[in-house]
């Protein structure tokens, strides 16, 4: 490819983490940023099993992308993903138990997350390692940065903490909690993400 | 070939009836969970005099056959044909819980070692985990699943019941054959932590078996579900269905239930939002939040909705 080049760790971290973010602007794997994102801590630990898996996945296909047919590539990709996915799933069981109970259905559901298959796709297999492994991290982080943006967003309102420690010593609006919240929260973060990009482009457009 | 559909249908039926759970004529004939702490068995004759229980009699739950339930005590009715266990830990009427009595005789036969199951009846059980997979838990609403899918395939009516159709097949057929998989294969050889693994695999191979065996069958319907087939693979429902079976070590008919009803609950979603959509696209919505900002708004009006269903237990 001849853009090779210009995958640098920084460009992609940008594009993972702000341009192309997975939850907000690709609008790719919700259910874990819905279901997942009550507190800080829970969206932090499952966007840490994501980002490796993430990248794991993604040097691996990179490796492998001269020997992988075109015509069995998605068989081979989730494969692939569902090795890392095993990898990471006994992992969090063995070091931290207590969390792993209350997120093992969406461990394992990393498997089918839209946004790891479509990175493999759309960049992984076409690239070299290195420039594979900055898009991995961008993504990963991305995702990560997602899921804790709208776990700070409930947990505050709702619950008062941030990250489990006393922010305000009532609760402020009880509401967020509720696990339904997590589609409202989405929905007004996607919808502020949109305006700034606009308020944006209108005042680049003017300079 | 329609002889050759027919006859392959009335093997798979074949199938099914000798998985059915075949009505032990044991020693127990009837159990029951009576209360919070109790449950109740029924003998099928009167209980042998000398037996006692204590180191007799197990209770575990099915989905968790190591860790034993504490029995504290065991009463015998007047005519000894009725056993009451008290359990210390608490025990609910939807679960199974399987129990073992030692070294008893019952109606003059004796047993090393007396197994039971007990749970509701199978229709009370199968239609209780079809209206919780459906509505209770539904997978969208409740359980925020499966919303790539949704949000995506939800934009028209007619593609939502396409999606949902297609949805339903591959999920009830995949559910049959991953449990096969897990209980015959993966649970005998001791590989369970390749689940992940083959689950996904079987659900690959099922995708790709359906689209090409519609294909050649029936290109009509292969026109109007082509598309969904493929998106299918990318959906978490269908892969949490398979894994909270396992969980639960439900058998088949409880299986294929759990794949209906969670295929239903789909398709329902699926149609509502879709109608909700339909609507949206004449409504003036402020210009941020147009397409999937709104489309998350309504989602979670409904999913408040759904809040409503979950006190309910069947």
């Amino acid at each position: 490819m001849s853009n090779e080049r210009s995958y640098t760790l920084l460009e992609r971290l940008g594009n993972g983490l702000v341009k192309e973010n997975p939850i907000f602007k690709l609008a790719l794997s919700m259910c874990p940023a819905v279901a997942m994102t009550n507190s800080v801590r829970n969206g932090f630990l499952l966007g840490l099993a994501v980002l490796f898996v993430q990248v794991a996945s993604n040097v691996t296909v990179s490796i492998l992308r001269r020997g992988i047919h075109e015509r069995i590539r998605i068989p081979a990709y989730i494969i692939i993903i569902a090795t890392w996915v095993s990898v990471s799933d006994m992992g969090l069981a063995a070091y931290a138990p207590g969390f792993y109970k209350e997120i093992a259905l969406y461990v394992k559901l990393i498997v089918v997350f839209a946004i790891i298959i479509s990175r493999l796709e759309v960049f992984a297999s076409r690239n070299p390692i290195l420039p594979s492994l900055y898009d991995g991290l961008g993504m990963g982080l991305g995702f990560m940065f997602g899921l804790m943006l709208v776990g700070c967003f409930r947990e505050f309102l709702g619950a008062g903490t941030l990250w489990g420690f006393e922010i305000l010593p009532f609760k402020p609006f009880f509401f967020w909690s509720l696990p339904p919240a997590g589609f409202f929260a989405i929905g007004l973060i996607m919808a502020l993400f949109i305006w700034l990009e606009r308020k944006f482009n209108a005042w680049r457009a003017k300079r | 070939m329609t002889r050759r559909a027919l006859s392959a249908a009335l093997a798979a039926l074949l199938l099914l009836a000798l998985a059915l759970p075949a009505h032990a004529a044991g020693l127990v004939r009837a159990g029951a969970v009576a209360d919070e702490h109790h449950i109740t068995l029924e003998l099928a004759g009167s209980l042998a005099a000398g037996w006692d229980w204590p180191g007799n009699v197990s209770v575990t739950e099915r989905e968790s056959p190591d860790i034993p339930l504490t029995v504290t005590g065991v009463e015998i009715s007047p005519d000894r044909t009725e056993l009451t266990l008290a359990v210390a830990e608490p025990v609910a009427e939807q679960g199974a819980y399987r129990v073992a009595l030692r070294h008893v005789e019952i109606g003059g036969v004796g047993s090393e070692i007396e197994r039971f199951l007990v749970r509701k009846g199978v229709l009370a059980t199968l239609l209780s985990i079809v209206i919780s997979a459906a509505l209770i838990q539904n997978f969208v609403f409740s359980r925020y699943l499966g919303l790539c899918i949704f949000f995506g395939a939800s934009g028209r009516k007619e593609t939502a019941v396409g999606m949902g159709f297609s949805f339903g097949l591959v999920m009830t057929l995949s559910a049959a054959f991953v449990w096969a998989m897990y209980n015959f294969v993966l649970r005998p050889l001791h590989l369970e932590f390749l689940q992940v693994l083959t689950f996904v695999g079987i659900i690959a191979i099922f995708v790709q078996l359906l689209d090409t065996v519609l294909r050649k069958v029936n290109p009509f319907l292969f026109k109007k579900l082509g598309v969904y087939l493929v998106l299918i693979t990318t959906n978490c429902i269908i892969l949490a269905v398979p894994l909270i079976l396992v969980g639960n070590a439900y058998d088949l008919w409880e299986s294929l239930a759990l794949a209906i009803g969670s295929a239903a609950g789909f398709a329902l979603a699926l149609f509502l939002m879709a109608c909700v959509r339909e609507r949206l696209e004449l409504a003036d919505v402020p210009e941020v939040f147009r397409g999937l900002p709104i489309a998350f708004l309504a989602a979670g009006l409904f999913a408040l909705a759904f809040l409503g269903f979950s006190g309910m237990s069947f």
